[in-house]
């Protein structure tokens, strides 16, 4: 009895979970819609600010993360690669690694941690201190007033800090390639070569639909925290766990649409 | 007088958790009206029905002549205002900007009319000084004042206020308490204010309303110096008499 009794609350959990991500959702679309009419009511000072956090005050840590990316794809590549003598097409192996997938991956991951984290912890908080309710009872949607610029903003974020990381990871592995004896400008030449258009849109389309996940998973987090003592810390955790859980789900039908379509 | 908030046989709480039930009666225009009893009697759970927060579980509950629906929340909202209990102004802006808040999203003033006002505003609670201040900048006393002045911005007919005196000194309780028989006074305001504290009720409420958790209901209606003299119900005597309701 006690196990039916538990399996059924866990159901009843995931269900009221389920329902208020879908509620959440639907709100935030319709004003989003409601903001084509009138485009006057976003908040672009605060989408400014949480932009800056984002985007710039994340800068150094993406392109951290991104050499050593370009560093260690680069040595292990090359290790194979040296048998045959090709080393040099570690260049474009890492191109297309970067601009295809682990650039956005690995940048969306940050940028969960980094502030996703941020976006339930902050309005987690405000939740405790009552804020929210003092939002809607003044008539101003909480969704609007928080969750839209702090969207909008990892929206924007997440193609800047892929570029950045991106690069940072191409100065890795040419750095890398310098070491092996092949010549910069011979990598360079490669990775021009490599990288096309539609590769690079398609690696920053990514970038952009990952900062809507992890900008809609941290706010829905921050929304629905609870009123206890470890209320804001399980918001940011379920945030982080989220945002990389949905990046990756979205990654993986992305590859699965690729692969159908020969993309 | 004419009701400002009618309610009438209402059922309070949360879905699956009824808190109160039958609770009757009205906040007449001009008044200080207090809801009282010990914590957890459901006090603040009315409020939250009374502002829009929580639906009501049954019964009819009428604030300005509406009930709260999501065809009339947009025009209930501009008729009241709220103060937390935690004065819940926003991190980011000082009070100027919180006090404006309410200003820029509804009314058609100017940018200097906004200013001017506010600054009126933030004059009335006395706190005209502290407009370029952050809330993290001032003390607890004065985040309540900047959120009365930011609950007044639009000029509405009822100001909700959830324990003002909670966490503060008797100095700045009893100051409070002038502020808002002067506001009372000056601004013809009708204020619902949330408490438990018997000073505050003495000096500030013109009637109130008793819950008692275990009864599940309002227990008494009143003035409440005369709720205190001669009401036949021990625990509304003790409550009045003595702060404590051991029955």
């Amino acid at each position: 009895m006690a196990l039916f009794d538990s399996m059924g609350r866990r159901w009843l959990a995931l269900f009221k979970g389920f329902h208020g991500n879908l509620s959440f959702l639907g709100e935030t679309t319709k004003e989003w819609l409601g903001m084509l009419v009138h485009p006057g009511r976003f908040r672009f000072g605060d989408a400014a600010l949480a932009f800056e956090r984002a985007a710039f005050d994340g800068l150094p840590i993406c392109g951290g993360i991104g050499f050593l990316l370009g560093v260690i794809l680069s040595f292990q590549s090359a290790a194979a690669l040296q048998q045959f003598g090709v080393e040099i097409y570690v260049s474009d192996l890492i191109t297309i690694g970067l601009f295809r997938e682990l650039g956005p991956l690995v940048t969306a991951i940050i940028l969960a941690g980094r502030s996703g984290s941020a976006f339930a912890a902050e309005i987690g908080t405000m939740k405790v201190d009552e804020e929210l309710d003092a939002l809607t009872t003044m008539g101003l949607p909480p969704v609007r007033f928080l969750v839209m610029p702090r969207v909008a903003a990892a929206i924007l974020a997440m193609p800047i800090l892929t570029i950045f990381a991106e690069l940072a990871g191409l100065v890795g592995g040419a750095i890398v390639l310098e070491m092996m004896n092949v010549p910069n400008a011979v990598f360079w030449r490669h990775v021009a070569a490599t990288a096309d258009t539609f590769m690079i849109l398609f690696g920053l389309g990514k970038a952009c639909l990952f900062g809507l996940l992890v900008g809609l998973v941290g706010c829905s987090a921050g929304m629905r925290t609870q009123n206890t003592a470890d209320g804001v810390g399980r918001a940011a955790t379920a945030a982080v766990v989220g945002g990389i859980v949905s990046i990756a789900l979205a990654d993986g039908i992305l590859a699965v649409i690729c692969y159908a379509w020969n993309l | 007088m004419e009701p400002v908030i009618e309610l009438d046989k209402v059922d309070a709480g949360y879905p699956g958790a009824t808190i109160l039930k039958n609770v009757s009666f009205d906040v007449r225009k001009g008044e200080v009206f207090a809801l009282l009893g010990t914590s957890g009697c459901g006090k603040s759970t009315i409020m939250k029905h009374m502002i829009g927060l929580n639906p009501v579980l049954g019964g009819r509950l009428k604030v300005c002549g509406m009930e709260w629906s999501d065809r009339t929340r947009a025009r209930l909202c501009r008729k009241i205002g709220v103060m937390y209990q935690s004065g819940a102004l926003f991190g980011n802006m000082n009070c100027l900007e919180n006090v404006m808040l309410p200003l820029e999203e509804f009314s058609r003033l100017g940018r200097k009319a906004r200013r001017e006002r506010a600054m009126a505003l933030l004059a009335d609670v006395e706190l005209a000084d502290a407009a370029q201040k952050m809330p993290a900048e001032i003390s607890g006393g004065m985040r309540k004042r900047v959120a009365i002045a930011r609950a007044m911005a639009l000029d509405p007919e009822v100001v909700f206020l959830d324990e003002p005196s909670a966490g503060l000194d008797p100095v700045t309780s009893a100051s409070l308490d002038n502020l808002i028989l002067k506001l009372k006074s000056e601004k013809a305001m009708t204020f619902v204010v949330v408490t438990h504290e018997l000073p505050s009720i003495f000096k500030i409420a013109d009637r109130c309303a008793m819950f008692d958790k275990s009864r599940q209901a309002m227990i008494a209606l009143g003035v409440p110096a005369e709720l205190k003299e001669s009401s036949e119900d021990p625990f509304v005597r003790n409550f009045f008499s003595r702060g404590e309701c051991h029955v």
